[in-house]
């Protein structure tokens, strides 16, 4: 059971990664404008991303 | 073959809201640097669905030079970056061409900290939840190993949950200590004062525990408390801030630049602001005034719709004097400013809808009432637990357990979330039948109306006149006139016959009428006396004649029609016991016959935007809970002034601003929002009944000693979750 050593620091590390990109998402106004990126993935245009 | 929907070239693809027809005044007074490139941030009108996004945006970026443009469909901001010349007059030009009204947008300092408050609380909830998520998987080990963990493996995992909460309590935490400790700095108490004490217990014995090898470790509740409690305020701070996005638009209608002629003779454009009393403003046709003006120069008529309320133009001339917020409809005019942009008239009605806010500042939501109630309760049994305990003949260390124990699980997630999460769903139940909410708290208000008063132009009527009656072939020929004028009659005599030609040699006398050749013959459009009629006959609604030099004299009507549900509305407003009144600033012949067509007793007219005001307060005085409803800029001081308050989506921005919801749909609405918020206030209520029994069946089991971190967890995320269900009920339609 000794593997729990690796096993909770790796836990945590994936956590915090998480909380990372949650905090750039947040950070690039990714929530300032839900309407219209809900509209924005039904543009018809093919430009490129 | 399926049918192809002809989609309109102007305003919305979607047909959600009709295009705008307006010229923009100019812009360049309003960029702003940023990266080394020119940046433009304009307020759009009428973008609703995906189809203008992409509309304006491909239409922006299509002018060279523009590195970047982001239309943001939640506010209606257009974002745009260009380099090179200055374009922002292009720009606004571009938009206001597809058939979108746009204004000049500055954020101003309350709006952005608005935004950076309900930023914090986001990122302060995701990290708790971060911080929550990885706590319980060490808890639920520490559960599930129960009597087969080492005592040492389970000190571990305390000390690391421990390790995990610190930063976390500290960082997320501290909206709730820093207004516990400016509260309790003056003696006073507020909700989050047993927050704070609960966190910071919970938190302190948990540590003690962990570095004497206890068996409980309160972490995952103290986090769990700290993510409940945060969910409720985050979503609070949002409603809040959609409210006060609108309410800067004033703000905005005060930043339009104007025309002012320098003591050179040049013409300059500088911002509203920025004009000092005695400045020699010009006025263009079809623009509306900012700043009160003595005319000096120039005649021309004048639409006062919305200032007072007076549905047909009048003329002016040099002497007389013009108030901000009228639109200029023939001539362009000159005039010497009378004071401030903040002297105007716009500022006295921006004065009344401050004090209207600070009035509803004042009301004492239920939620406050609940809070008054559960502080005291909640220390009081904290203490009682602890001293009895202690009485009994328990160690220090057990009773404080016990007594922390209470304090957490009488921690109010249910209480906190219980208005809040009402108010979401509320407010995105009347959103889908086209009503936006300015504020939570308005439910209650609206929930308590038992008089209701209407403006009648623009909101009982459709606010623009419509030709009732006319002779065919000469309506064609009235309209070759009318085409050239912008008086709301002749573009109502427009309105009934469509395109077509203009006459010949065509011209307007402000306040008389419009003549020109047809056929080689001389034809006036407008007054009596200037058509050359005799004995008009009276007539309820306004009236025009046309006719030739030679020949008859015909008459046209027109009439304000109804708005399409009002008779219904009013009938079941006066079914559900409500008092009905109109207030308006028209003639009295107009109100009266409004009044008879749909059954009103009680009416006022030609009152001023101060009369609005005063009326209502005069009946609120009397006691009574007014709801008002009315779209023209004389309605904002009563608007604000209301215990709650409904305006048009056609309505200006300050209106809207001043108003607690803004309706579309037609006057049916009033009817969904007075149920709505009935509804929702019931679950309100329901929700702290629930918070109130939760806590009578927590609070014998917390005293008693039989709280474990495990039964904490499980309380609170089950008090927290029935709330939030039973809130979900307000979707549903009641059985009433």
């Amino acid at each position: 059971m000794s593997i729990i050593v690796y096993l909770i620091p790796v836990a945590l590390g994936l956590g915090l990664l998480g909380l990372i990109a949650f905090l750039w998402s947040v950070y690039s106004d990714q929530y300032e404008d839900l309407d219209g990126a809900a509209h924005r993935i039904l543009e018809d245009d093919d430009k490129p991303l | 073959m399926t049918d192809i929907a002809i989609t309109p070239a102007q305003g919305c693809p979607s047909g959600l809201e009709p295009p705008t027809d307006m010229a923009a005044g100019d812009m360049s007074a309003f960029i702003r640097k940023k990266d080394g490139l020119d940046t433009l941030t304009l307020s759009v009108r009428g973008a609703k669905c995906g189809g203008c996004l992409s509309k304006i945006e491909g239409g922006v970026k299509a002018i060279d030079g523009v590195q970047k443009a982001r239309m943001n469909l939640s506010n209606g901001k257009l974002f745009v970056a260009w380099s090179g010349e200055d374009l922002a007059n292009q720009i606004a030009a571009k938009v206001t061409g597809l058939g979108y009204g746009v204004a000049a947008f500055s954020e101003d300092a309350s709006a952005k900290s608005a935004k950076q408050e309900e930023r914090r609380l986001l990122v302060s909830m995701g990290v708790a939840a971060f911080a929550l998520a990885n706590i319980m998987l060490l808890s639920v080990s520490v559960w599930g190993g129960h009597g087969e963990m080492g005592e040492d493996t389970r000190t571990a995992m305390h000390a690391i949950s421990g390790l995990i909460a610190f930063p976390v309590l500290l960082f997320s935490g501290r909206h709730f200590f820093q207004s516990a400790w400016s509260v309790l700095k003056h003696g006073r108490a507020n909700m989050d004062v047993p927050i704070s004490l609960a966190l910071t217990l919970a938190f302190g014995v948990s540590v003690w525990e962990t570095l004497i090898g206890g068996a409980h470790a309160y972490f995952d509740a103290c986090v769990m408390l700290l993510f409940f409690l945060l969910i409720g305020r985050f979503l609070d701070a949002r409603l809040r801030r959609q409210a006060h996005a609108a309410a800067h638009d004033l703000a905005a209608l005060q930043n339009r630049s104007v025309n002012r002629i320098a003591s050179t003779g040049q013409m300059e454009s500088v911002r509203a602001d920025q004009v000092a009393k005695g400045d020699l403003i010009f006025l263009a046709a079809g623009e509306r005034a900012v700043i009160d003006l003595k005319i000096t120069s120039g005649t021309s008529s004048v639409d006062e719709s919305l200032v007072t309320g007076e549905s047909l133009p009048r003329a002016i001339q040099s002497g007389e004097t013009l108030y901000a917020g009228t639109v200029n409809l023939d001539r362009p005019i000159e005039g010497k400013a009378l004071g401030e942009a903040s002297d105007s008239l716009l500022s006295d009605i921006a004065g009344m809808l401050e004090a209207g806010e600070q009035k509803r500042a004042r009301y004492r939501k239920i939620a406050d009432k609940a809070v008054s109630l559960y502080v005291p309760f909640v220390h009081t049994t904290a203490a009682i637990t602890l001293i009895a305990w202690l009485m009994l003949g328990a160690s220090p260390r057990e009773a404080i357990m016990v007594a922390v124990a209470t304090l957490i699980i009488t921690c109010p997630c249910a209480l906190a979330l219980a208005a809040p999460v009402a108010q979401v769903v509320a407010s995105g139940r009347l959103f889908r039948n086209g009503i936006f909410l300015r504020s939570g708290d308005a439910l209650e208000r609206f929930a308590e109306i038992d008089h209701v008063v209407l403006d009648k132009t623009g909101t009982l009527t459709l606010g623009t006149p419509k030709l009732v009656s006319a002779p065919g072939d000469v309506l064609t020929q009235a309209a070759q006139l009318a085409r050239a004028s912008r008086h709301p009659l002749s573009r109502a005599v427009v309105e009934a016959v469509g395109a077509g030609p203009l006459a010949d040699d065509v011209r307007e006398v402000p306040g008389l009428g419009v003549e020109g050749w047809i056929d080689g013959e001389r034809y006036r459009l407008g007054s009596a006396e200037w058509v050359g009629a005799d004995a008009p006959e009276a007539s309820t609604g306004p009236t025009l004649w046309f006719g030739a030099d030679t020949g008859a004299q015909v008459q046209f009507h027109f009439q304000d029609q109804l708005q399409d549900w009002a008779t219904m509305a009013l009938s079941n407003l006066r079914d559900a016991h409500l008092g009905v009144e109109i207030l308006s600033g028209d003639t009295q012949t107009a109100v009266a016959e409004i009044s008879d067509q749909l059954g009103v007793t009680t009416w006022h007219a030609k009152v001023s935007p101060q009369g609005k005001a005063e009326r209502l307060a005069a009946l609120q005085a009397d006691g009574k809970k007014v709801l008002m409803v009315g779209d023209g800029l004389n309605d904002a001081g009563a608007l604000a002034m209301a215990h709650a308050s409904l305006a048009p989506g056609g309505a200006m921005d300050v209106s809207q601003s001043a108003s607690d919801a803004v309706y579309s749909g037609g006057l049916k609405a009033i009817d969904t929002v007075l149920s709505v918020s009935k509804r929702t206030r019931g679950v309100m209520l329901q929700n702290f009944g629930l918070a109130a029994a939760y806590n009578a069946i927590a609070v014998p089991i917390a005293v008693t000693g039989n709280v474990t971190p495990l039964i904490a967890a499980i309380a609170m995320s089950a008090s927290s979750l029935i709330v939030t269900l039973n809130a979900l009920r307000i979707n549903h339609k009641s059985s009433s």
